[in-house]
């Protein structure tokens, strides 16, 4: 085990130094920052004293040095725009990204894992036919047009939920339910696939034989096993959800990360988008991380692999 | 009396046949085939199909409902936009867009993802250890994050999307193609290709990739409805495809402004993107059934 999470923790790590790399170098994919930060109708006197200011000047390799150190001690520099530290940017914006995510994932399991029994265990029914058409629907919906149409009927002509902004919790039902609709099409298919495959098994035979009430065996005996990896694929569309912020945040007007990010990329500011970039694949990196180690003291047979 | 006897028989229907019979018995397949056939031939025919020209602006028929509101007629079936464009023309030739860029982006990083799935596959150990790590590293970057920024340097337009989101999608493509060439790899007929002395670029363009088509369909179909998916949450946030070409992600991002007044500049463009990729969808997954009908995982 020991050995299975250090090689783990290796590739992590590995993984994160080279998205680190890759967040760094985007502000230099045209060529030079500093004539993206100027803008048009820049002199080049303009453009050199903003390379001078901000080190644009000096090789990559130590740019790319003193961003990552600083990163790594909880500094991402200043913002362009906002003219504050990044860090404090998104100290201020996180609680409403975490609120959102973590509403999410909880409707998503909400949704999937009931819908994933049902299926299971009433194979080829209604309900089974219902529920993937439910996520094969939801797998095509763009989220911000779905999230458009929850506006107008439950904002708008019903009247029962607020149009944006974040100031109450009845502000994330909303947007909530659009990403975890999105986020739940993939747990609930683990969770019928583990289901079905825990049902067919010899111990659920035995506790049927036993004369245990159908009910026990499904959410005592079988979902105990079936639910295992869809907790670490949980964890995976957790960074997802993330990701999707952007469109949603934007939609909702919910001022968390998402919405900073596309505040941020509109004017060029370079070190918010790096940090956000940054902080969300350390997020990913650290939860895939954790769910590979979760499935390996689970299940002993992953550690070999 | 003789009676002439055919193969078919003794030996029951040719696998063509059972084929062509599981793709056609299939309803799913059928009706996603049918959905983007439609699609296909409206984006092909919009110059003809289209009752007026999608750019052609008149400011003094704004905003006019479609032909079942009781101000519409027949001149604009879907009504027109806040410019007074023709709703319907721009739908139709948004149907170009979309296709586009899922067609191209899908092509591009099933190219980058074919290549290394194979190499990984094939050769295993360091090799194969490189590319999973570029795939976990992909997977690690926020893909609507790094596009939005990305599109935003280079400025929106058809070709930037399309790169962008080759770059961004073929992590899929690795995988899948990574584990398929592992299988083909333990064959005989590889072994005696190898053995005859064949180059391993003959193995495997030769060899080894005509057994993944079926793979590479199944992915591929889901890559498109990926990328115009992706295509238009770019353009609803305005750093896609830019106006005034008729994208159905950027009608959508148009029409939010008066959602409020008239939900059909939103619902209409927003409805044609969920049924294609739908279709789109029901094509993948219908194929996997058609190919691998015992289910696979």
């Amino acid at each position: 085990m020991a050995a299975f999470v250090t090689k783990r923790l290796a590739l992590a790590l590995l993984v994160a130094i080279f998205v680190s790399s890759i967040s760094f170098s985007l502000m230099f994919l045209t060529g030079d920052p500093a004539i993206a930060i100027a803008g048009e109708g820049a002199t080049e006197a303009d453009i050199q004293v903003i390379r001078r200011t901000f080190g644009f000047d000096r090789p990559f390799i130590v740019q790319y040095w003193d961003w990552i150190s600083g990163a790594a001690m909880g500094n991402f520099g200043q913002s362009y725009y906002f003219n504050q530290p990044v860090v404090d940017l998104l100290a201020e914006r996180m609680p409403v990204t975490a609120t959102l995510a973590a509403f999410s994932i909880a409707f998503a399991l909400l949704l999937a894992i009931p819908l994933g029994i049902l299926a299971a265990v009433k194979r080829n029914s209604l309900a089974d036919r219902l529920s993937l058409a439910l996520a094969t629907v939801g797998q095509a919906t763009p989220s911000f047009w779905l999230a458009l149409m929850l506006i107008v009927l439950f904002a708008v002509t019903l009247r029962w939920l607020p149009v944006s902004g974040s100031s109450t919790l009845a502000h994330f039902i909303l947007p909530s339910i659009v990403l975890g609709y999105y986020a739940s099409p993939s747990m609930m298919r683990l969770t019928r696939g583990g289901m079905i495959e825990a049902l067919r098994s010899d111990y659920i035979r035995t506790a049927r034989a036993k004369g245990m009430l159908p009910r026990t065996i499904i959410l005592k005996h079988a979902l105990r096993n079936a639910i295992l990896p869809v907790v670490s694929v949980a964890a995976v569309e957790f960074g997802f959800i993330l990701g999707g912020s952007v469109v949603v945040e934007s939609v909702f007007s919910l001022r968390g990360i998402g919405y900073l990010a596309w505040e941020s990329i509109g004017r060029n500011d370079f070190p918010t988008i790096q940090a956000i970039i940054l902080v969300y694949a350390m997020i990913y990196v650290c939860l895939t991380f954790l769910a590979d180690v979760l499935n390996a003291w689970i299940d002993p047979r992953i550690r070999v692999a | 009396m003789t009676t002439a006897y055919t193969i078919q028989d003794v030996a029951g229907p040719s696998p063509r046949t059972l084929m062509w019979r599981r793709i056609t018995g299939h309803v799913g397949l059928m009706i996603g085939l049918a959905g983007l056939a439609v699609v296909v031939a409206v984006a092909l025919l919009a110059p003809w199909l289209a009752p007026h020209d999608p750019y052609t602006q008149d400011l003094s028929r704004r905003l006019v409902p479609p032909v079942w509101a009781e101000a519409g007629s027949w001149q604009n079936i879907l009504g027109t936009d806040a410019l007074g464009r023709d709703y319907l023309s721009r739908l139709l030739y948004g149907a170009r867009v979309s296709l586009l860029i899922g067609f191209f982006a899908a092509l591009g990083s099933g190219l980058i993802g074919t290549t290394l799935g194979l190499l990984a596959g094939y050769f295993g150990g360091r090799v194969d250890s490189v590319v999973t790590f570029l795939v976990s590293a992909r997977l690690a970057l926020p893909v609507v994050l790094v596009a939005l920024a990305v599109v935003s340097l280079f400025g929106g337009s058809l070709t930037v999307v399309i790169v962008v989101l080759s770059l961004l999608l073929w992590d899929r493509f690795a995988v899948v193609v990574r584990s398929a060439t592992k299988q083909v790899r333990a064959n005989d007929y590889i072994k005696a290709a190898r053995a005859v002395g064949c180059s391993t670029s003959r193995i495997l363009l030769r060899e080894v990739l005509p057994n993944l088509v079926s793979t590479l369909a199944v992915v591929g179909s889901l890559e498109v409805a990926h990328a115009i998916l992706l295509e238009s949450a770019l353009s609803f946030l305005g750093l896609g495809v830019q106006p005034p070409t008729p994208s159905w992600g950027l009608m959508v991002a148009e029409g939010k402004g008066m959602i409020f007044f008239d939900a059909r500049l939103v619902a209409i463009p927003g409805a044609a993107i969920a049924l294609l990729v739908l279709c789109i969808n029901l094509i993948g997954d219908g194929f996997q059934d058609v190919v691998a009908p015992q289910g696979g995982s």
